[in-house]
C-alpha cells in the first residue's frame, strides 16, 4: 500500500460565513464543495481547466476550483454561485440570465455567471471586448453565447441606467 | 484513472528558508507547487507520478514586481494576471504582456505562474519564447546559496532543465535594454482564448537607419524546447528588410527547427507558419 497522507482542516470563510472541513491536502477544492459542503452549485466540466464550469471566486479572483487543491483554500475567501443571490431575490446579473435566455442545460451557467461578476468587478463598465474576453474560458455546450453575452450586456445597462 | 487522493501529500512551508530546508534535507523527495494549473491536471489524469509536493504559494519573497534603474525583476510566482497589470511591462516589455494575455483563460491567469510555466518546461508554452528575447536571467536559490543563469540556456532537451533537486526559482530579472525595440509577438492556436499554441512567434529588433542592428527571435512549438533562432538572427543582423533578406531567413529558420505532428498541429503546418510569422515581424521591421 502506498503511504497514506492524512487529511487536513481547513478553515475558510465560504459565501461570507466561516466554514471549515477536513480533506485530503490535494483533494480538488471542487469535490470538496460539491461532496463535502454539499454546495453542488458549482459545476464539473472537463476537469482540466479547460472550460470554466467549476469557476469560483477565491480572494477576490477568479479561480477554477478543479486546479486547486483543498490545502490552499486555507484561510481564502471563496464565493460560489450560492453566494451571489442576495437573500431570497437573484442578483442583477442572474436576473439578467433568466431575462434574456442565458441559460439553457444549465451546466455552464454558475461558471459563466461567477465570470461575469468577477468581470465586473475589475471593468464596472465593460465593453464588448472585455464582456468577451472576460466570459472566453468558459464553454457553453448548448453553444448559447450569443444569448450568454446579451445576458451580461443587459446586466451592464441596467446597472448603468439604474433600472 | 483518477489520483488515487491518500498517496499524495502536502505541506506548506513558513518562508523561504524552511522550503529550501526541506528541498534540501530530503532531496528529490519534495516537489514545489505553486499555482496548480499543470500539476492538478496531471493529478486528475491519475498521470502525476510524483506524491509529496510543497505548497510554495504563499510564500512572500517569491512574489512581486520589482522596478529598478537597470532591471525589472519578477518574483517566480508572478501571475500572468499581475504581468500584464504592470505599467512598466506594458511599455517596455509588451511581448510579456501579450504572452501573458495568450496563456489559457482569465481564471489560468490569476493562478499560473511565471516560475511554474519555466519549471513546468512545455516546449509549447507561450512566456518562454518571450523570456529568450528579451534575454532573461533566472536567479536559482537552494539552502547552499544561489546562482543566475541564462533563461536561453536554462532549457537543455524536453522537459530537462539546468534545475537541481533541491533548488527552485526564485525570480526573473529582465534587462531595460529594449525600450526602443520594435517588437512582435504572435501565438496561433485553433482559438483566441484558451487553446494551447501550434506555434508561438516572439522577436524584437533594435533598428538603426532602416538597418537591422540588433535582433532576438524566440518560436515556441516547433523543437522539443524553446528555440532560440540563433542562425535566423545571424543571417538579419545589419540587413535592410526586404525580399532576399525575407528569403533568407527563412531558409534559416526552416533549417533551425525541427517541428512534429501532434494531437494540436503537424509539422508541415508549423513549418509554414513559422516561416510566414517570420515574415510578419519583417514588415513590422520595415513598416
Amino acid at each position: 500500500m502506498p503511504e497514506r497522507a492524512r487529511k487536513i482542516r481547513v478553515s475558510c470563510v465560504l459565501n461570507g460565513s466561516a466554514s471549515s472541513f477536513e480533506a485530503h491536502p490535494m483533494a480538488r477544492l471542487l469535490d470538496v464543495l460539491r461532496e463535502d459542503l454539499k454546495l453542488t452549485g458549482t459545476k464539473e466540466g472537463c476537469g482540466e481547466g479547460e472550460c470554466g464550469a467549476c469557476s469560483i471566486e477565491m480572494d477576490g479572483v477568479l479561480v477554477n476550483s478543479c486546479l486547486v487543491p483543498a490545502l490552499q483554500a486555507q484561510g481564502a475567501k471563496i464565493r460560489t454561485i450560492e453566494g451571489v443571490a442576495i437573500g431570497e431575490s437573484l442578483h442583477a446579473v442572474q436576473q439578467a440570465f433568466i431575462a434574456h435566455g442565458g441559460a439553457q442545460c444549465g451546466i455552464c451557467t454558475p461558471g459563466m455567471i461567477l465570470a461575469a461578476l468577477n468581470l465586473l468587478a475589475r471593468h464596472p463598465e465593460p465593453d464588448d471586448a472585455q464582456i468577451r474576453e472576460g466570459l472566453s474560458g468558459n464553454l457553453c455546450r448548448c453553444t448559447g453565447y450569443m444569448k450568454i453575452f446579451e445576458s451580461v450586456v443587459a446586466a451592464v445597462r441596467r446597472a448603468e441606467t439604474g433600472a | 484513472m483518477r489520483a488515487y487522493l491518500p498517496a499524495y501529500e502536502m505541506e506548506t512551508p513558513q518562508d523561504l528558508a524552511a522550503a529550501l530546508e526541506r528541498l534540501a534535507a530530503e532531496s528529490g523527495v519534495w516537489k514545489p507547487f505553486a499555482g496548480g494549473t499543470d500539476l492538478m491536471v496531471l493529478l486528475e489524469a491519475g498521470k502525476l507520478p510524483h506524491k509529496k509536493f510543497l505548497n510554495i504559494w504563499n510564500l512572500e519573497e517569491l512574489r512581486g514586481i520589482e522596478v529598478r534603474t537597470e532591471h525589472v525583476t519578477l518574483g517566480a510566482l508572478t501571475t500572468y494576471a499581475e504581468v500584464q497589470r504592470n505599467e512598466t511591462l506594458a511599455r517596455e516589455f509588451p511581448l510579456l504582456c501579450r504572452a501573458a494575455a495568450a496563456t489559457g483563460s482569465v481564471a489560468t491567469q490569476n493562478r499560473g505562474t511565471l516560475g511554474g510555466n519555466i519549471a513546468n518546461a512545455s516546449p509549447a508554452a507561450d512566456s518562454p519564447p518571450v523570456l529568450v528575447v528579451y534575454d532573461a536571467e533566472i536567479e536559482i536559490v537552494s539552502a547552499g546559496g544561489a546562482r543566475w543563469v541564462h533563461y536561453a540556456s536554462f532549457h537543455t532537451e524536453y522537459k530537462k532543465m539546468n534545475l537541481h533537486a533541491g533548488e527552485l526559482i526564485r525570480r526573473i530579472r529582465l534587462t531595460r535594454k529594449h525600450a526602443g525595440w520594435k517588437q512582435y509577438f504572435r501565438k496561433v492556436g485553433t482559438r483566441r482564448a484558451q487553446a494551447i499554441s501550434k506555434i508561438c512567434f516572439a522577436a524584437a529588433a533594435r533598428m538603426e537607419a532602416g538597418r537591422i542592428a540588433d535582433v532576438r527571435i524566440a518560436v515556441g512549438s516547433v523543437a522539443p524546447i524553446v528555440l532560440h533562432a540563433v542562425r535566423v538572427e545571424e543571417s538579419l543582423r545589419g540587413q535592410r528588410p526586404g525580399d532576399a533578406v525575407l528569403q533568407a531567413a527563412q531558409d534559416a529558420l526552416s533549417a533551425e527547427i525541427t517541428p512534429v505532428d501532434d494531437m494540436r498541429s503537424t509539422a508541415r503546418y508549423r513549418r509554414q507558419v513559422a516561416r510566414n510569422l517570420l515574415g510578419e515581424f519583417l514588415e513590422v521591421l520595415a513598416g
